[in-house]
């Protein structure tokens, strides 16, 4: 039985970038990827590294400088702009939103390859933009104006509009750019959960390593030979290409924490770190953070950290005293 | 969902009640001027009867009502001038005056008025005839059209919405300093009767002439509606509008075309209004909150009808034998209005 592909865009041989009188200008170049249905896809790269340049290539907006698009086999540059526009939706970092639109005329506003020439929307039109409103949570907003709401809920309304094209893939350039925590852990998530559900191919840009370590289903990580290296986050991991990708002086891959750190010249003095591996874990980032190195050998220096969660104790070695906060033992350690 | 028919409810209170300030200040400005005529009159003649004061029935007929139709023309051209350009710049100080449109349609009448070395003021455009009507519509919407033409060559290159608000009102200054030189260059009799023109005049327009710039402004108002859906979608930017499917390069065309057909003939039989094509589409975003074209297109057409009678009922000088310069009134009036609504609702800036 032939196993049904899930690939619904790839490139071949892809080069990506700009021409001008001056000659060409490649960003990104030998790029052969395919994005699949059902799976959110995280383009991760650093500022400046082409992310937006690919994006807008494979969306059709920007002409490719060789290599070929395709969307489900057939090259986008063959396919007319309103045949693609019911295939490929967008939420761009333009944060021009006109603030006299309510969110229901935004969304609606997707239903546009769909609508007669005056725009006027069907029962199905109107279905299909409560559907969208309803998945990404901005019901309660629909006749608030777009000016009035905060930049997370704004960019739900931008995904709403996405959803409300009815495109089977969806690109977007940095969605969590400007927003806080809680805001782009929701947008993350909402993401994942359309591309599992209605089993959408779900693209975005992205420079922040932790969140897409943590939600994308597969990587295209931008690595400093101006090509992208595809794979599962945690292969990428794991064969160390996240880390030269990332690969700065003075910037270190924690393979443990998953994040980098700046690692400093100078010699360190040693601490040796024992205890509930929570605590010790909180212990290390505030002891690295000033400075120190922690290791697992024996050294002069050595804290044992007893009692609970809740109200831990700190046990120093060379003074054999115990201090109740790791800032108390901060400013002894300091002393020394 | 259900606060979305009532906004529709809305929409249409707001639009019959628009149409409804139309007509009463349409009686009122064929009523007030030099001569008061009772509104009661205005309407039997209107309507076809006769009235006792047949002088006032020739005022009527001949004078004041061509001049309150062109005031509406005006009004809703210069209108949806400003709003298309608004919503394509994606500029609140967009309109047909600011980015040189009616500097452009200026030019062009300026060649022809001190070219032609005859009298071709906006009075004798009559005795010019049909074919001097057309040769300064024509001649005005080509300048027009060129000043757009060439700011949407410079737009290409340009992407940034402020820095082409310059560079069109540089082209503007550009414009206006060719026919300067051309003045300085031409008969004194002549260049007076061009600056006769630049003040505007809704009152040069004769009963005949009227036909064919109705036809033309119904045309510009009915092409402006068909794009509704287009500038809507260009609201988002050229970006996004592309990637629902739009051809932004055809949109462009066709809203500049249109808005040089409204801009151009106004500015040819009236001369250059200026403000009307800014105001008007903040006054109707303001009004009804949206920036929807499928409402704010109709608005327009209402608002700026209704601001140019007030502009012209006021430029008669009610009582009086005096009729100040339509220009100065649009701005005098205008102007204010804008503050006050800007200040009262600061939610112009939202709006781009």
């Amino acid at each position: 039985m032939m196993k049904e592909t899930r690939t619904i865009l790839n490139t071949t041989n892809l080069t990506v970038g700009y021409k001008d009188k001056k000659g060409v200008k490649p960003v990104l170049s030998n790029l052969n990827l395919s994005l699949e249905k059902g799976k959110l896809t995280c383009l991760l790269g650093t500022n400046g590294a082409g992310k937006s340049t690919l994006m807008r290539t494979i969306g059709g907006i920007q002409k490719p400088l060789e290599g070929e698009v395709f969307m489900q086999g057939k090259p986008i540059r063959s396919i007319d702009a309103k045949s693609l526009s019911k295939q490929l939706s967008l939420v761009l970092t333009d944060r021009i939103a006109p603030g006299n639109l309510t969110v229901y005329a935004l969304v609606s506003l997707g239903r546009f390859p769909y609508t007669s020439w005056l725009g006027t929307l069907s029962q199905k039109d109107k279905d299909i933009i409560f559907l969208a409103m309803e998945a990404t949570g901005i019901l309660e907003f629909a006749n608030k104006h777009i000016g009035e709401l905060s930049d997370g809920e704004r960019q739900k309304v931008m995904i709403a509009r996405t959803l409300a094209q009815d495109t089977e893939v969806i690109f977007l350039d940095e969605p969590t750019a400007h927003l806080d925590l809680p805001n782009r852990m929701e947008i993350f998530h909402l993401l994942r959960a359309l591309a599992v559900d209605s089993d959408k191919a779900i693209l975005l840009t992205t420079h922040e390593l932790d969140m897409a370590l943590a939600n994308a289903d597969h990587l295209w990580l931008i690595n400093q030979n101006q090509t992208i290296d595809s794979g599962l986050p945690e292969d990428l991991v794991l064969n160390g290409l996240l880390e030269e990708a990332f690969q700065r002086d003075q910037l270190q891959f924690d393979y443990e924490l998953g994040t980098f750190k700046r690692t400093s010249t100078q010699k360190k003095i040693k601490i040796k770190l024992e205890g509930d591996s929570i605590l010790k874990r909180w212990t290390r980032s505030a002891l690295e953070r000033a400075g120190y190195e922690v290791t697992p050998d024996a050294s002069d220096i050595e804290i044992r950290i007893s009692g609970n969660l809740k109200a831990p104790l700190w046990h120093l070695n060379y003074n054999d005293t115990t201090y109740k906060t790791i800032q108390e033992l901060l400013i002894q350690l300091n002393n020394q | 969902m259900n606060a979305i028919t009532q906004g529709k409810r809305l929409r249409a209170k707001s639009l019959t009640l628009l149409g409804l300030m139309l007509i009463v200040l349409f009686l009122l400005d064929i009523g007030l001027g030099s001569v008061r005529i009772p509104v009661s009159d205005v309407i039997k003649t209107l309507l076809g009867q006769q009235i006792d004061n047949s002088g006032w029935q020739g005022i009527i007929l001949k004078i004041r009502l061509p001049r309150a139709v062109t005031a509406i023309l005006a009004g809703a051209a210069l209108s949806l001038g400003g709003l298309q350009m608004q919503t394509l710049f994606r500029n609140p100080l967009a309109g047909p005056s600011v980015l040189g449109i009616t500097a452009g349609a200026s030019l062009g009448v300026a060649a022809v008025m001190l070219a032609a070395g005859t009298v071709t003021t906006t009075f004798s455009i009559r005795e010019l005839g049909v074919d001097g009507s057309w040769l300064i519509i024509i001649a005005s919407t080509l300048g027009a059209a060129t000043v757009l033409m060439l700011i949407l060559g410079i737009s290409f290159k340009i992407r940034d919405n402020v820095v082409m608000l310059i560079v069109g009102l540089m082209v503007a200054n550009i414009t206006i300093a060719v026919v300067s030189i051309w003045q300085f260059f031409s008969d004194p009799e002549q260049i007076q009767e061009y600056i006769l023109w630049t003040f505007g005049s809704l009152g040069g327009v004769t009963n005949e002439q009227l036909g064919a710039l109705a036809i033309i402004v119904l045309t510009g108002v009915i092409l402006t509606f068909f794009l509704s859906k287009t500038l809507n979608a260009l609201l988002l930017g050229e970006d996004y509008a592309q990637s629902m499917g739009l051809n932004v390069k055809w949109a462009r065309v066709a809203i500049i075309a249109t808005t040089s057909i409204l801009a151009g003939a106004i500015t040819g039989f009236c001369g250059p209004i200026g403000f009307v094509g800014i105001a008007v589409p903040h006054l109707s975003r303001s009004f009804l909150n949206t920036s929807d074209h499928r409402t704010l297109v109709p608005t327009c057409t209402l608002v700026g009808g209704i601001l140019m009678l007030v502009c012209d009922i006021i430029s008669q000088v009610p009582g009086s034998q005096t009729v100040l310069p339509i220009n100065a009134i649009t701005a005098l009036i205008g102007s204010p209005i804008v503050i006050w609504i800007i200040v009262k609702r600061k939610n112009l800036k939202a709006s781009f």
